[in-house]
């Protein structure tokens, strides 16, 4: 099918300034055991194509499932009519943005590869783990998910460019709820935050096979804890929680298309603006965030991104100065700053955007006893559960599944439903301690949402464990 | 290009595959839509989409197997036949899920409706030129801050089974949705959704926008954290109520303990008398069919009168559970949600309110303590202060945490006579095809707490 739609494209390429084609070829399952029962298995076998046209300064495109020479086509002659129809009302002259024709191929590692495992196999796999989460008549809810999708992009360019890509992905997930009265309580691992690329290597890697009757326990703890107290204390964040709070209050206030913004009437600007960047204060010396696409396991690991750009490691907050924000080549250009290699699109439905892709913590010093050892008065909070920031990525509120008091450098009693709030220009000077190497975790989420029209797309991050000081912390009712 | 033609000769080309006892089960979603995204009064980025998926399910007895797939579109000849260019490719498809029931067990949750009950809603198609709505916008645009997208086409819904179902959707709208900005985060957010465009509808919206835009030139006011009275404008409430559609109405949460509103069947919690809720598919805009054939009642009451009445129930749910489905998704969620006005006439909203806080949209909400149904999120967009009845001046934005149960309950002073119908502007994976119709609320002892 490649090698028709590029011979297709190579036949058909109009006579503009310019002319791309993006084809996405994408294969997903889903297995999930719920109460030991396997629910539906539905697989998708999704393909189409995007083309993009740039002519007399002006960007159109059109993109199309029918992949025949007709089908792409009609796809060109929309996109041309798009490019010229809206040329002089353009927000930027796209014929002088940098589109380097970028040629070769990169294929994630994969050491188990999921489709060599017999479904019957893959199927017991989440059944085994699913059988091992309920221990006690209060869980009233449990389940195990294992969510594969296979990735195969390519990318050619009138100019000669092109570049192939192929990704596999899996996302394991563990759920347990518990019940007494009216109170409900949950913990998970994965599902959410566990995305990687690799096959099925990864389940031994993030140490899925251990987790059940730890979350299973936990949850039973958390049914008959008290509520997380109201107060203002130091708050140790565990990789699950840190994920979310990198991706909501640093990756999204420097995506540059909001900071310029478009996405201000759906998903919002920016605290942030073009002229902090190189010298504004994001955090404390101990704040350090890398644009990395080059981590083979990372979930949004590339090698070009959409727009064919070849994708590279980049300090994005360094020492706690913020240093450059997260622009593909058009927001570059608008912006005359540099930025990074994320101009992405989560399908071949949908047109290429600043995304954050991989966006880490890197990591500190401490080990996790120097962390805890660390707080007089404080809590340690696992694994994201509720989170809302406001439209400029400011004010936040995040809480999450489990809690445990901190006093006088000890772990103390665990707590349920807790919360904190805090404002994103001023929680990272908060920043008191990072751990080390060895408690650095690599996560990833398929949810991010933005764009319009509306796309959903994977993004990782890895970190240790944070310690920030003076936290407003609360629970529930 | 004709996805209803498209869509049914390849039904029934593949519908004759099942063998034997088997049941074939076929759902259709398409959509050929221009997006037209703005930014700074310009055009951000113009183009077009045409997307078709088919999801084929194959079921023998109590097994099962599904698959999603892109479909090309059209028909050629093959051996002097016309046939569909997708019937190869979905042909197959249909073999692979039949070699892979042998590796699955019995599903004791499966349910499909054997009674068809074919259906066929056509809409007209009165859409305007595109190009011609894009330089209205680009006028109405000059001189301002104009930000947002336009979306325009077909939506197109079909399901067909092998026991001889036919069900067909199209709906042929538009749906601008747009903010002018004064500065910063400082905005009027607009929307002007339906099938027929009119320039004048469209300008007297722009100038109400514009209008309300002049009250953003004073300077805002930080409020601090505490309790107001608020008015909630019915798209600020539905974006606030609309949460319960995330594990809130459907059957499965309730039995699962998990439901935001379990504490109105577990501890006998109420609403406001004048609180009745539903899904009202009769007057939405969704297919009133779904994935495995049933289709939806007229509407389905969610809260009557302050009281938890019925939940959503999938038939997954409904075999598992024991009850009748009652033509839910799987996800278990309203699509045409819809809050019953109220008798607060809304030219005394201001007056009522007189000191507090009259919001307008809201953002980013989440649960904060789901049992307790207590829901955080921002305000944004125009929201302002008010005293003694009279706007005095924007607010910069607050987070809210404030349950339900307080703000639909004991603390609401009243639901306006008037109502406004929300056409979601949504496009994750596909145009959106919900609703909502609400009125506003207003509420007293509204906590917000950053």
């Amino acid at each position: 099918m490649l090698k028709t739609v590029e011979q297709h494209f190579r036949e058909l390429t109009p006579a503009v300034d310019f002319c791309s084609l993006r084809l996405v070829s994408r294969q997903d399952e889903v297995i999930e055991v719920r109460q030991d029962v396997l629910q539906p298995v539905d697989t998708e076998d999704d393909v189409g194509a995007m083309i993009t046209v740039v002519d007399g300064g002006g960007l159109g495109y059109a993109a199309t499932c029918d992949l025949s020479a007709a089908g792409l086509g009609e796809a060109l002659d929309r996109a041309t009519r798009w490019a010229q129809k809206t040329a002089s009302a353009a927000i930027v002259d796209h014929g002088k943005v940098p589109r380097p024709p970028s040629v070769g191929e990169y294929a994630c590692a994969i050491a188990r590869p999921w489709a060599a495992t017999p479904l019957g196999e893959r199927i017991d796999l989440a059944r085994q783990e699913c059988a091992r989460l309920k221990t006690d008549d209060r869980i009233v809810d449990w389940s195990a998910s294992l969510w594969w999708i296979a990735e195969e992009q390519l990318y050619l360019t009138s100019d000669g460019g092109r570049t192939q890509q192929r990704f596999e992905y899996l996302i394991p997930g563990l759920s347990v709820t518990a019940n007494e009265g009216s109170e409900t309580v949950s913990r998970r691992y994965g599902g959410f935050d566990l995305g990687r690329q690799g096959g099925l290597e990864i389940l031994d890697d993030v140490h899925f096979f251990d987790q059940a009757p730890v979350i299973a326990d936990e949850v039973l703890q958390l049914l008959v804890a008290p509520n997380c107290p109201t107060g203002t204390m130091d708050l140790l964040l565990d990789p699950d929680q840190m994920y979310l709070q990198i991706h909501e209050s640093i990756g999204h206030p420097l995506e540059l298309d909001r900071i310029l913004g478009d996405e201000r009437n759906y998903a919002g600007t920016s605290f942030v603006s073009l002229d902090m960047l190189g010298s504004y204060r994001y955090g404390s010396d101990l704040l350090n965030i890398t644009f990395d696409p080059t981590i083979a396991e990372e979930f949004a690991s590339y090698r070009w991104d959409d727009d064919g750009v070849a994708a590279d490691r980049q300090y994005i907050i360094r020492q706690g100065i913020l240093e450059r924000a997260l622009g593909g080549s058009t927001s570059q250009m608008r912006a005359t700053q540099p930025g990074v290699a994320n101009s992405r699109a989560c399908s071949w439905n949908r047109p290429p955007i600043d995304r954050m892709a991989n966006l880490n913590l890197e990591p500190g010093t401490s080990s996790l006893e120097e962390l805890i050892g660390a707080v007089e008065h404080g809590i340690h909070m696992k694994r994201n559960l509720s989170w809302s920031i406001d439209d400029s990525r400011n004010k936040f509120q995040f809480g999450c599944e489990h809690g445990q008091m901190i006093r006088n450098g000890e772990l103390a009693e665990v707590v349920k439903k807790p919360n904190y709030n805090g404002i994103s220009a001023t929680f990272w000077r908060s920043l008191k301690g990072v751990g080390n190497a060895a408690l650095n975790e690599v996560l990833g989420t398929p949810f991010c949402g933005k764009g319009e029209p509306n796309q959903v797309i994977r993004v990782g991050h890895a970190s240790p464990p944070a310690l920030f000081a003076d936290i407003d912390v609360f629970g529930g009712e | 290009m004709d996805m209803k033609t498209d869509f049914f000769r390849l039904a029934e080309e593949l519908l004759g595959l099942a063998q034997g006892d088997e049941v074939l089960l076929l759902n259709f979603a398409g959509e050929a839509t221009d997006f037209v995204r703005f930014n700074q009064s310009r055009v951000r980025q113009p183009g077009h989409v045409h997307q078709r998926y088919l999801c084929i399910e194959l079921i023998d007895g109590q097994r099962h197997a599904g698959a999603r797939i892109t479909l090309g579109g059209g028909h050629h000849c093959v051996n002097g036949q016309d046939e569909s260019v997708d019937r190869p490719h979905a042909a197959a498809v249909v073999g692979l899920l039949r070699s892979r029931l042998a590796d699955l067990p019995e599903d004791p949750h499966l349910l499909y409706n054997d009674q068809p009950q074919s259906t066929d809603q056509e809409g007209e198609n009165h859409l305007p030129d595109v190009e011609e709505v894009v330089d209205q916008v680009l006028s109405a645009g000059a001189g301002r801050d104009l930000v947002g997208l336009h979306a325009q086409g077909g939506i197109y819904r079909g399901f067909a089974n092998s026991l001889g179902q036919r069900n067909w959707s199209a709906t042929h709208s538009f749906n601008f949705d747009w903010s002018f900005y004064h500065r910063a985060d400082k905005a009027v957010k607009c929307g002007y959704a339906g099938g027929n465009w009119r320039a004048t509808e469209f300008s007297t919206r722009v100038d109400t926008a514009v209008a309300q835009l002049a009250l953003l030139g004073t300077e805002a006011q930080t409020i601090a954290a505490g309790r107001y009275r608020v008015y909630l404008a019915p798209v600020a409430l539905a974006d606030f109520v609309g949460l319960l559609n995330w594990g809130g109405v459907g059957l499965k949460a309730q039995r699962t303990r998990q439901s935001s509103l379990l504490r109105m069947t577990t501890d006998g919690v109420r609403l406001h008398h004048s609180v009745t809720l539903m899904d009202n598919t009769r007057a939405g805009v969704a297919p009133n069919f779904q994935a495995e054939g049933f289709l939806k009642p007229d509407h389905v009451t969610l809260i009557d009168a302050g009281a938890h009445a019925d939940s959503l129930v999938s038939p997954r749910s409904a075999r598992e559970y024991g009850v009748p489905t009652n033509g839910a998704g799987a996800g278990e969620g309203a699509e045409s949600l819809d809050l019953a006005a109220g008798d607060l006439p809304a030219e005394e909203v201001l007056q009522r309110l007189g000191t507090g806080v009259w919001i307008n949209n809201l953002h980013y909400l989440n649960y904060s303590d789901r049992p307790a149904c207590r829901i955080t999120g921002m305000t944004r967009f125009a929201c302002f202060w008010v005293e003694a009845g009279q706007i005095v001046a924007p607010i910069n934005v607050m987070r809210f945490d404030e349950s339900l149960f307080r703000v639909l309950g004991d603390n609401l002073l009243g639901l306006t006579r008037e109502r406004e119908m929300i056409l979601d502007s949504g496009s994750y994976g596909g145009r959106d095809t919900s609703s909502a119709h609400f009125p506003g609320a207003l509420v007293e002892d509204f906590n917000f707490n950053l």
